[in-house]
């Protein structure tokens, strides 16, 4: 079982673990979790979700499950989660099996983060960890980043990955100026400080595959430039990613492959930059069937 | 980081002694005269900046020193000399700093640039790691992407959709730097096409 973790807008959401149980589904622009609670696919861990489950399905696939929690940015939501992974995450290992985790929007707790990453240090085997947004700051700040097998982060927070000082995006030196040309001396410089680890999808105009620690793979066909605007899309990547990884293949062409159905899906939904995330997800099927052979290419 | 501090006070006193201006006092590095307060969380950090510069305080939101850091949070930096009237202002507006001290370490400086993209009818603001999209006919949020903080969908949720002028200010309704990057964003954005 793969389990995707992360956060929801809604601070009156109560805590349900009844996802990672049963299988969630996606239904128009909404997600459904097993007892009909029904989740805006927006932005954030709903659109990562959604995409993860349309992709599995139309894979062939069993569907990730899900742990999501209300949080609106206070923390409260995030911390409640910490808490309840780290004191749950071997029973859950030992009834369901865990092949994976994605850990996605959490509040950037160090002391959570540390908890959860203790509990899942003593499973045996270890599962795979995928973490971006939030969690990915979070996992760069404890200094824990290398024993992470993915991150995605697009080229500012590679920046930030990148800064040894930086506690958060916010207060990277040099952000804005961060360009393309940039990412072969920021990779090695987060690698050199073990900032990251040793496999990542740097989102950008052209995107960076790197690979047991080297640059594997650039990206930069089809592209749309009305992406960049589109709240969710980055989230749509790590969905894709989370997909291929648990219907096994390997993480370097997971992330490749994830890199490219994202452009696919772009292309095939032609969006503006007032297209939101679920329109793109709602046609990933189609866009899969039609596309599979391009996004697995060799 | 103790060794510069040492250095900084060795030449103050060396610069006050031929009378001449201290580096402190020039501008050029503010930490020796400023203090820092420290909060429970974000909200507090943002409603505190809020009260005290409406009560004319001279103040920043910053990155903590690393000693203080404990994931997406901020200090409140002031002129420590004015503790006392800054205490009472937020004790008005009922917030309690969890510490008051002075500056050791040196601050980080948050983002300060924005980058500006004209997409034809639309136009985009991105400042850190957060991005605001509107349609500049119209004048409304189409979008708001990047940011890894659990209110960024909130954010998202409240202003995409409602005219840039009579959507609510993210620090109104968000938490932490990612409100905060958008904030920024938001800002710029009222700047260079004011409202009414």
């Amino acid at each position: 079982m793969w389990l995707i973790a992360g956060t929801v807008p809604e601070n009156g959401f109560p805590f349900y673990t009844g996802g990672i149980w049963e299988d969630s589904k996606v239904e128009g622009d909404m997600l459904v979790l097993p007892n009909g609670k029904k989740l805006p696919v927006a932005r954030g861990a709903t659109a990562l979700a959604a995409t993860a489950i349309m992709a599995s399905q139309a894979l062939g696939k069993p569907v990730p499950r899900l742990l999501l929690v209300g949080d609106c940015g206070t923390g409260k939501g995030s911390d409640e989660a910490y808490t309840w992974l780290s004191e749950n995450l071997p029973s859950i290992a030992e009834k369901a099996g865990l092949e994976g985790l994605t850990f996605h929007y959490f509040y950037p707790d160090l002391d959570g983060h540390n908890r959860v990453f203790m509990a899942l240090e003593d499973l045996k085997p270890k599962p795979m960890l995928v973490a971006d947004a939030g969690f990915m700051y979070v996992a760069k700040m404890s200094g824990y980043a290398t024993s992470y097998d993915l991150f995605a982060p697009d080229i500012g927070e590679l920046a930030f990955l990148a800064d040894e000082r930086a506690p958060h995006p916010f207060y990277t030196r040099g952000f804005l100026l961060a360009e393309e040309e940039d990412v072969p001396e920021l990779l090695k410089r987060a690698r050199s400080h073990d900032n990251c680890p040793f496999n990542m999808i740097v989102k950008g105009k052209t995107d960076y595959i790197l690979c047991n620690g080297e640059l594997y793979a650039k990206v930069s066909e089809p592209s749309v430039e009305a992406m960049e605007c589109i709240g969710g899309t980055g989230d749509i990547v790590t969905g894709f990613a989370t997909a291929f990884l648990a219907a096994g293949y390997p993480i370097c062409k997971s992330a490749l492959q994830a890199a490219r159905a994202a452009r696919y899906l772009a292309l095939f939904c032609n969006p503006n930059p007032e297209t939101q995330a679920a329109e793109l997800i709602d046609n990933i099927g189609k866009m899969l069937r039609q596309n599979m052979e391009l996004i697995q290419k060799e | 980081m103790a060794g510069a501090s040492w250095l900084r006070k060795l030449a103050n006193g060396a610069a006050s002694l031929v009378g001449l201006k201290s580096i402190d006092s020039s501008g050029t590095n503010p930490v020796s005269d400023r203090g820092i307060l420290v909060f429970a969380n974000t909200s507090e950090v943002i409603a505190a900046e809020r009260a005290l510069q409406e009560a004319g305080f001279e103040v920043k939101v910053k990155g903590p020193p690393p000693d203080l850091q404990t994931g997406c949070d901020m200090v409140v930096v002031f002129p420590v000399l004015k503790q006392a009237a800054v205490e009472k202002v937020l004790k008005e507006a009922r917030l309690e700093p969890e510490k008051i001290i002075t500056e050791a370490d040196a601050l980080l400086d948050p983002v300060s640039l924005y980058q500006v993209k004209d997409l034809g009818r639309w136009l985009m603001i991105r400042a850190a790691n957060m991005k605001i999209t509107i349609d500049k006919e119209t004048g409304i949020i189409v979008n708001i992407s990047g940011g890894g903080c659990p209110d960024v969908p909130w954010l998202a949720q409240q202003m995409v959709g409602k005219k840039f002028c009579e959507a609510p200010r993210p620090i109104s309704i968000g938490h932490t730097l990612c409100c905060y990057s958008l904030q920024k964003a938001y800002d710029e954005l009222k700047r260079i096409r004011p409202c009414g």
